[in-house]
């Protein structure tokens, strides 16, 4: 068919062109920012609610006497104080750094382990069949289990920790991986190997990217491992050389009978766990997701 | 058995043919037994041309786009390609963690093409499809029609001369679908690539092609093969498409009711 290239057929593109600009713009949707009021509302509204409720309860039950014994239920204030003394002589700190470094620093290690034995497991048929159930069967044990034995084996010091800290985060994270790489649609295996996406460039460039958001959701939970299993850790095997984490800590005021001690290791355990996850794992996940358009507004 | 792979012809190259089906068959492991899904299919697609390949469901049309692709190996019989040829799927298949100019870049990366020159690429392709300035778009912000361009922006960066298409606008609405059919014609009037087309919509082949290919059913066969000779611009509801495409219909409907015969 030999073409007639001339005024007529132009004018079709150009009013193809046309066509085509007012189907695009039809069907984009636009979407604008949230404004302040409601995200307000929505999200930072609620949970204080809950906060004050429970701290209303809390102190309801000392004031009326339901429970009167300090040694068993120390009033909201008697555990503000404690914590402000030990922000007052330097302590506080010294506290959270000890475990937060030992937890991020054992974090840290889990990952370099995890990743590469997670793409092992889940790229490596051999591998998979041999340890893919171990993997996820350790997942189900509870790693204070690990801290006898970790004390036998490396004695009551830091790398103690990091195994515990190790045998509870690698699991979690390496089976991420393998999940998110067991999720990749087989669409975009076929499409990137037209491409020219085979073996080590297909495994960089569509496997570990496509399993992103299943590895993300690995780390958000190797974290939570990490963060329980050197609690388990440090409350288990608290030495005075180790240098008094937040574990120690309420391991310390059990032993004096302080409630109000127990009561101020126990918050910042949970204030410290929930921080990290805000500010590092949640936004990383949210971030990921969002990139993808796999996050609904809600 | 061998599936050769020949390098791009340059005056005495060996592939005059952009594509060259010889006496394909294909059979898979089935419940019962092998099952035979492509029967000594010969197809030949000449540079330049635009063949549809038409069939109802189970004539093997997507198994033997696969071959030609190079994601599976025929069973008996070669397939010669110019190169690895483009594939376009029915849904986009654009990887949603890049922006759609970054997929495109991705093909031109894995092509080989240098760092530098990726980007201006990129934002060429994306204007020959008319999307210019979605290069910094995610996936999920496109229409069903734009990320279908930008597919076809994507399989055109591969600078294969064939592009494979496994009905890639049947998920599409029918005035979406209608625009890309003139953008694709456009486009392969421009580029001069060789189109192989798989589709089960008759008036979808004939508005489209220069030779549609009829397949059999159960097992993949040619049944029966139309020269399009209808000018261009087409449209979906000229006489002469609407015409052709009853006689094909006629064609396919007859092929359907033998399976309906024992």
């Amino acid at each position: 068919m030999a073409s007639t290239d001339t005024t007529p057929a132009a004018k079709d593109g150009d009013s193809l062109a046309g066509l085509e600009a007012g189907l695009d713009a039809l069907e984009t949707v636009q979407q604008g920012r949230r404004p302040f009021r409601q995200t307000f509302l929505e999200k930072i509204l609620p949970p204080v609610t809950a906060i004050l409720l429970v701290l209303v309860v809390w102190q309801a039950l000392v004031s009326f006497r339901i429970v009167d014994d300090p040694t068993k239920l120390p009033a909201p204030a008697d555990v503000w104080n404690v914590v402000r003394d030990a922000w007052l002589q330097g302590e506080l700190l010294g506290y959270i750094w000890t475990s937060v470094s030992r937890g991020l620093l054992g974090f840290f290690f889990a990952l370099l382990i995890g990743t590469p034995l997670g793409l092992l497991v889940a790229r490596v048929k051999f591998v998979r069949a041999a340890i893919g159930p171990i993997l996820s069967g350790l997942q189900s044990l509870p790693s204070v289990a690990w801290v006898p034995p970790a004390v036998i084996w490396l004695g009551l010091n830091n790398s103690m920790m990091y195994a515990v800290i190790l045998l509870g985060a690698v699991p979690s994270i390496a089976n991420g991986l393998v999940s998110g790489v067991d999720q990749v649609p087989p669409l975009f295996l076929r499409a990137g190997r037209t491409l020219g996406a085979t073996g080590l460039k297909g495994t960089w460039h569509i496997v570990l990217p496509a399993a992103l958001p299943g590895y993300v959701a690995g780390l958000k939970q190797g974290w939570a491992f990490s963060w329980r299993s050197l609690m388990a850790a440090e409350i288990i095997a608290s030495f005075p050389d180790l240098g008094v984490g937040l574990g120690q800590l309420l391991e310390n005021g059990r032993n004096a009978s302080d409630m109000a001690m127990v009561f101020e290791a126990i918050l910042l355990i949970l204030i410290v766990g929930i921080a990290i996850d805000l500010l590092i794992f949640s936004p990383l996940e949210r971030w990921v997701l969002r990139s993808r358009g796999l996050l609904v507004r809600s | 058995m061998a599936t050769t792979l020949a390098k791009a012809a340059d005056g005495t190259g060996t592939a005059s043919q952009a594509a060259r089906i010889e006496h394909v068959s294909k059979s898979f492991a089935g419940p019962a037994g092998q099952q035979l899904v492509l029967d000594d299919i010969s197809l030949d697609v000449a540079p330049g041309e635009f063949v549809t390949l038409l069939g109802a469901s189970g004539c093997g049309k997507s198994t033997l786009l696969n071959l030609v692709a190079g994601l599976d190996r025929p069973t008996a019989g070669t397939i010669t390609t110019d190169g690895r040829p483009a594939l376009m799927f029915q849904e986009h298949a654009l990887f949603p963690w890049l922006t759609a100019g970054k997929n495109i870049e991705l093909a031109l990366r894995l092509r080989g093409v240098a760092k530098s020159e990726r980007r201006d690429k990129a934002e060429e392709l994306l204007e020959l499809v008319r999307l210019k300035g979605a290069y910094g778009k995610r996936v999920h912000e496109l229409s069903g029609g734009m990320r279908q361009r930008v597919a076809m922006a994507r399989a055109l960066a591969q600078e294969s001369p064939l592009l494979l298409m496994d009905e890639p606008f049947a998920a599409l609405d029918a005035i979406t679908r209608d625009v890309l059919h003139d953008e694709l014609t456009r486009i392969w009037r421009e580029t001069r690539l060789s189109v192989l087309f798989v589709t089960h919509n008759v008036r979808e082949a004939v508005r489209l092609a220069e030779r549609v290919v009829l397949l059999s059913s159960r097992p993949g066969r040619i049944a029966r093969e139309w020269r399009v000779d209808i000018p261009h611009p087409r449209r979906i509801e000229d006489t002469a498409v609407a015409e052709l495409s009853v006689e094909i219909t006629e064609q396919l409907r007859g092929e359907i009711r033998r399976h309906g015969q024992h």
